[in-house]
């Protein structure tokens, strides 16, 4: 067991400013486990009074070797291991591998596959938007929310179960298409969430969005402007709030998304209050692509045919010789991508998330590397946080919407 | 005749002390807020009006440990969080129980590599393990109510 | 390729003598190592490349020469099209420059390819160990370095294991 590590003053001499080595600031650790960090965040901050001087966060507390440990298993094998890492956004993490992998191998998922993923992943990013909404208020004082919005998000998560068995990690989005077709109550069930959800946004939004509590807390707090944002990377609805409206869903789309219709909010103030609402709006637009999706939903299968790197029903497994050699070979051996490396995003709710693959002709893949937004969102604060209070600094990580397990992997 | 029946329904029981004792912490026990990972947000679920965690007296939970009972460990533990969790469990006062929650507390999970430690018991003594990747919150119930259960079997001189 | 990418490319690889590969409507160059600022510093600046999308490091452990490559992507917001670009590396003591002067969202990155990988970035303001605990020793993602896996406890092996494994004490 090793020794907790301790940071002396020293150590930190090129972040903190002189001042602090003569007592005129305080050094304080807001540590691994503090109600409001979201998940195991260190910050340590310099503090002048109750005004921060500089703030440098702290990460790795929740390294999991995921990507070397996803180098050791097969592609099928290692779908398992994607869904823990944005824990949020579960169906998110696996569709850019799946993506990633159909990019690499030239598979082609069919229609009806495609709309569904749209739907899944759309109600995912409801699920990940309303428990931000839960949260984040609450770390600054609104503790309502956060029953209202699990209530809603347990809707969500019922669906999710009726379709894989699982609510949060379902693995159910594979290469090649889905796990299998979607039951008949499916459809009943998500247009009971289209039905009830705009009524209850309007419960939120009379809760916080003209609330002069909530507005003071939040106006002119956190800025940050579109350079800055490009310059450091931020994407996702931070990056929306400052005003640039760049979506991975309409730039370079996936899964056939383009032939909904769908706008995408933007803010011009770039602080916490911006965010909130681009946040919100993001919830609408989503129900909007979930019930066009659900309308023009095709018939037809759900997976794609090339048994090479799909595996076959198992109703052919006993009449056909090659389903069961083809069964035979993913299983024991698992399928050969050809080589070369591809790199593939979609829109997550905290930015773009992108999976860089390569594979050198073996069942394994060689390298895989996640590109996930937390980091970069994490890596800005100092920015957004200088001069403020204290009692900003945890509004602002809430706004942010950071997951660690994302930038931890 | 015991004293009970002497007093008739004037209003008091007799029980042992230690049944007393351990009753009465079964009913307040407040967990320490430490969700790592995943199966923290399954542990806000159940702290939501879906599934209360409230009737259990489990109300609020405490960021301090020095205010709080029990510990759920819920989420993978990696090599730079082991020390901190260690610390946190050398802070909270007797009597303290620890429950692991899901599969990457309780033996790593399907993390089987050299970050995650494999088992949060290799860290700090564990109660009661709760499987499951995440544990839907009826899982963490009834973790709950086998702890509550062992808490009712203790005996005094187990907390000096 | 994508027309809005030729002009980006084709003067990188006359400028520096890059490599182009292209693989499933990806373009990717391989360019000298020491050139990768001035590379960065092109596409920002002439070819309105303004995010650098990914940066991240694979490791050919078998091969020493050359033994690792380091990877950027970067992505033009106004014309929608990634380039990959490769910078190959030594086995014994790999460094390169650190592009935090050119993109600053570089920095924790650079710092994690450190702590897995172990390249150096010459230039970088705090090059320290990022995921793992500062005391930790060798660098994970290597090809080389074990994955570090406990073997399953069945009824025949639990005792053995268990001895091995510490035990928090009360």
């Amino acid at each position: 067991m090793r020794e907790i590590q301790e940071f002396t003053l020293e150590d930190l001499r090129t972040h903190l400013s002189p001042r602090a080595f003569t007592g005129e600031t305080v050094v304080l650790n807001m540590g691994p486990q503090h109600p409001s960090t979201h998940g195991v965040l260190r910050v340590i901050l310099e503090l002048d009074g109750e005004t921060i001087v500089n703030c440098i966060p702290d990460v790795g507390f929740l390294h999991t070797g995921i990507e070397k440990n996803m180098e050791a298993k097969t592609y099928q094998k290692a779908e398992v291991l994607t869904d823990r890492m944005d824990y949020m956004y579960a169906m998110g993490n696996i569709l850019v591998y799946t993506l990633a992998v159909e990019k690499l191998t030239g598979l082609k998922s069919p229609p009806r596959a495609d709309a569904i993923r749209v739907i899944l992943t759309e109600l995912s990013r409801i699920q990940s938007h309303l428990l931000w909404l839960g949260t984040s208020p609450m770390d600054l004082g609104a503790v309502s929310t956060f029953l209202y919005t699990m209530r809603e998000r347990e809707m969500i998560l019922d669906v999710f179960e009726l379709v894989s068995g699982a609510r949060m990690m379902t693995t159910y989005i594979r290469p090649g298409g889905l796990w299998r077709d979607v039951p008949a109550e499916f459809d009943g069930a998500v247009r009971e969430i289209l039905k009830v959800l705009p009524r209850r946004m309007l419960e939120y939004e009379a809760l916080l969005t003209k609330n002069p509590l909530y507005i003071d807390r939040t106006k002119g707090i956190g800025k940050i402007d579109t350079k800055t944002c490009l310059a450091w990377n931020v994407t996702g609805p931070t990056l929306r709030a400052t005003g640039m409206p760049y979506d991975v869903r309409k730039a370079n789309p996936y899964c056939g998304i383009e032939q909904y219709d769908f706008d995408i909010p933007t803010q011009t103030d770039g602080d916490i209050y911006a965010r909130y609402l681009v946040r919100l709006e993001e919830i609408r637009q989503s129900l909007r692509i979930i019930e066009q999706a659900l309308d023009k939903l095709p018939y037809g299968p759900v997976r794609d045919n090339n048994y090479k790197f799909v595996p076959p029903p198992r109703s052919e497994i006993g009449v056909s010789m090659e389903s069961l050699i083809h069964h035979f070979k993913l299983w024991t051996e698992g399928f050969t991508p050809p080589v070369g490396s591809v790199y593939t995003t979609i829109e997550s709710p905290r930015g773009e998330m992108g999976v860089f693959l390569e594979s050198n002709g073996t069942p394994k893949p060689y390298r895989i590397h996640y590109r996930t937004p937390s980091g970069p969102l994490l890596q800005a604060l100092p920015l957004m946080a200088k001069g403020h209070l204290v009692a900003d600094l945890i509004g602002i990580i809430g706004s942010i919407d950071i997951v660690l397990g994302d930038c931890d992997r | 005749m015991g004293l009970e029946q002497k007093a008739g329904n004037t209003g008091f029981i007799t029980t042992s002390l230690e049944s007393a004792i351990n009753w009465s912490r079964t009913k307040s026990m407040w967990p320490l807020l430490f969700g790592l990972a995943c199966c923290a947000i399954e542990m806000m679920a159940m702290q939501a009006s879906s599934y209360d965690m409230s009737r259990f007296g489990m109300e609020l939970m405490r960021a301090s440990p020095r205010q709080s009972d029990l510990m759920i460990v819920a989420g993978r533990v990696s090599q730079k969080m082991g020390p901190v969790l260690r610390n946190l469990y050398d802070q909270m006062p007797d009597p303290k129980w620890v429950i692991a929650l899901g599969d990457c507390a309780s033996c790593g999970g399907i993390y089987n590599n050299y970050a995650v430690y494999q088992g949060v018991d290799e860290i700090v003594p564990v109660d009661v393990y709760i499987s499951g990747c995440p544990p839907r919150p009826e899982g963490l119930l009834n973790g709950i109510l086998t702890l509550y259960e062992k808490v009712r079997g203790e005996k005094l001189a187990h907390w000096k | 390729m994508n027309d809005l990418l030729k002009p980006a490319v084709e003067k990188i690889v006359k400028k520096y003598n890059a490599e182009i590969s292209e693989f499933r409507d990806e373009v990717t160059l391989l360019i000298p190592a020491e050139e990768n600022t001035a590379v960065a510093a092109i596409l920002r600046d002439e070819f309105d490349f303004d995010m650098l999308s990914a940066l991240t490091a694979v490791d050919y452990y078998p091969q020493t020469a050359p033994r690792f490559h380091m990877v950027y992507i970067f992505y033009s917001t106004k014309n929608k099209v990634y380039l990959n670009v490769r910078a190959a590396l030594d086995g014994n003591d790999p460094s390169i420059k650190t592009l935090e002067t050119v993109f600053p969202s570089a920095n924790w990155r650079e710092r994690e390819v450190w702590d897995l990988f172990g390249i150096k970035f010459d230039g970088h303001s705090d090059l320290r160990r990022i995921m793992m605990p500062p005391d930790w020793v060798g660098h994970p993602l290597r090809k080389d370095y074990p994955l570090g896996w406990e073997e399953v406890q069945f009824t025949f092996n639990f005792d053995e294991i268990d001895a091995r494994k510490p035990k928090g004490e009360i």
